[in-house]
């Protein structure tokens, strides 16, 4: 059970126990953190599962597909370290994966 | 009065978003979630496709775990409504419990057209639409060799897909003359019509059925319109669904092709709203006419909708509708209503299975289908959420793509 840290735009930080196998979208939705609304559920549909990554963990995850990359071009405020989080699997090993929330979703 | 009980009946898309929004709006009264199947809530998408094909578990539908809702407060009760008494604003349930309410919110959703045809109870003949359906059908979609799907409608061809990924001699029986064809453009069904059939899928167009056959109370095989009798040991129907109205017409409700809400989604009664696959609501991007929508972003914009206006944010619901289907290796995703659309230009290669259709009225742009182009999707959204200004001649020229002219027009 990997423990990550999600931090809200307004500084609010979260400390959540995820499951492996689980997307990044679904261990902060399930906490209840809800500014992040992830509305279609993990199709890679919405864009509303925006999350900027600790360049730490970059590299841990496979790379933006193209189909991310598209919706990621219309995200208020992409930047290089912007995901969408339902793409984003975790494995072991990745206690301490740091994310922090945009101010606005799609 | 102030409101300090909700009772949502229904935990699908729409009745979930409802008690999570309220909450996160600051909600802090009673509210019920009414579940009437089994389990945690979860999402539907899925069951046609990444859980049928077994990629994602069943814990990935789930919209909240267990935990949330005992942490937002929300009462999640297994149970059935089945008559609401207005006078003294009470949901009666089939268990005999009374839950009382000050706002009630109707998120029934709706049920599978039925096959009204003889055979129709035979073993191996499904709808697809709750989780129990593709438990039963995921073993049987792996075993099958002869798939019959009846209707080439979004679910069908989405389960024609999977089951031509499993192996199995797919045949689609369609009444019309192409895929989709309520829904989309002929330029986009032509697409996924030859796509399903390099996968191997057959279709039979203007053809129905007759009656299935079975041995042993299993079915066997599928008479069709047209007199041919095909082989099948699995039938899979997606045949339109029939909005969950019965609730609304016994309490009294105005009721015409599902319950019929204002432009903030309240019923006939300002004490009762509905949402999502059972409302009929005045959409603006059908001008204006009642229309009823059967999709994750309709349920989830109709329920932050109401959560809002519950806490004294009403607006007019406007959201632009949206909507994405995956078939195979094809991901379609349609920005605004088609309905009456008249004129199309296309962007991208059908060839290469990556093309937009840009769907006109006139000179109107209403809505956008993009296969494997989710860009063009996504400023396809940003551009019919504003009055549209983008004719068919400047989409038609040379060189033009959706991404630059947004940019170039962004107010
Ligand atoms: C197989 C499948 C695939 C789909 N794929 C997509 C897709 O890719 N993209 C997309 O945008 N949409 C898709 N949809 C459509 C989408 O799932 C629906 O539009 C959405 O679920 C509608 O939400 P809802 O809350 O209105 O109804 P539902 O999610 O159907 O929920 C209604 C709930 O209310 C319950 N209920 C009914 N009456 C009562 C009662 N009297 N008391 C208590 N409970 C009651 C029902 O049992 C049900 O659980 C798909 C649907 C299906 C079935
Ligand atoms: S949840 Fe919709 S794109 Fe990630």
């Amino acid at each position: 059970m990997p423990t990550i840290n999600v931090i809200e735009h307004n500084g609010i930080a979260h400390q959540l126990s995820a499951d492996v196998g689980q997307s990044v979208m679904q261990a902060v939705t399930f906490a209840g953190i809800s500014s992040m609304s992830a509305d279609c559920g993990g199709a890679c549909a919405c864009a509303t599962c925006h999350a900027y990554l600790d360049e730490a963990w970059m590299d841990r995850f496979p790379p933006v597909q193209e189909t991310e990359d598209a919706m990621l071009d219309i995200v208020p405020e992409r930047r290089p370290n912007s995901r969408l989080s339902c793409q984003l699997v975790l494995t072991e090993g990745m206690d301490g994966l740091t994310l922090h929330l945009p101010a606005a979703q799609f | 009065m102030s409101i300090k009980s909700v009772v949502i009946v229904g935990a699908g898309h729409g009745g979930v978003q409802v008690a999570i929004s309220l909450r996160q709006e600051g909600f802090t009264g009673r509210i019920v979630l009414l579940n009437d199947e089994e389990g945690l809530p979860y999402q539907r998408p899925p069951l046609s496709k990444a859980y049928l094909l077994g990629k994602i578990g069943e814990s990935a539908m789930l919209f909240r775990p267990a935990t949330f809702y005992a942490e937002q407060r929300v009462e999640l009760i297994h149970d059935h409504a089945h008559a609401i008494d207005r006078t003294n604003r009470r949901v009666l349930l089939t268990s005999g419990g009374v839950l009382d309410y000050d706002h009630l919110v109707l998120a029934t959703g709706a049920h599978n057209r039925p096959l009204n045809i003889p055979g129709a109870e035979l073993a191996g003949v499904y709808g697809v639409k709750t989780k129990a359906d593709a438990d039963a059908l995921s073993p049987l979609v792996k075993a099958a060799k002869h798939v019959v799907v009846i209707g080439a409608g979004f679910i069908g061809l989405e389960f024609a897909a999977v089951a031509a990924a499993g192996g199995a001699a797919v045949e689609v029986l369609e009444l019309g003359d192409r895929p989709m064809a309520r829904a989309v453009s002929p330029q986009m069904s032509d697409l996924f019509r030859s796509a399903h059939e390099s996968w191997g899928v057959h279709f039979n167009f203007r053809c129905g059925v007759v009656a299935l056959e079975g041995e042993a109370g299993q079915v066997t095989s599928v008479t069709i319109t047209d007199g041919r009798r095909l082989v099948a040991d699995l039938v899979v129907y997606g045949i339109g669904v029939i909005p969950n109205v019965q609730l609304a017409l016994e309490a009294g409700l105005d009721v015409d092709n599902g319950i019929r809400v204002n432009s903030v989604l309240l019923t006939s009664d300002p004490a009762i709203s509905a949402l999502g696959d059972v409302a009929a609501f005045p959409c603006v991007q059908n001008g204006e006419r009642y229309t009823r929508l059967e999709s994750v972003q309709n349920a989830v914009d109709q329920g932050k909708s109401i959560a809002a206006r519950l806490m004294g944010k009403a607006a007019l619901y406007v959201a632009l509708p949206w909507f994405w289907t995956d078939q195979g290796a094809l991901k379609l995703q349609i920005a605004g209503l088609s309905i009456g659309a008249d004129n199309y230009v296309v962007l991208g290669d059908a060839g290469a299975q990556q093309m937009s259709v840009l769907c006109f009225r006139g000179e109107e742009l209403i809505a956008v289908e993009s296969c494997n182009r989710p860009g063009d999707h996504i400023y396809a959204r940003k551009i019919l959420a504003r009055p549209p200004a983008l004719t068919p001649l400047v989409a038609a020229a040379q060189g033009f793509d959706l991404k630059t002219w947004e940019a170039e027009n962004r107010r």
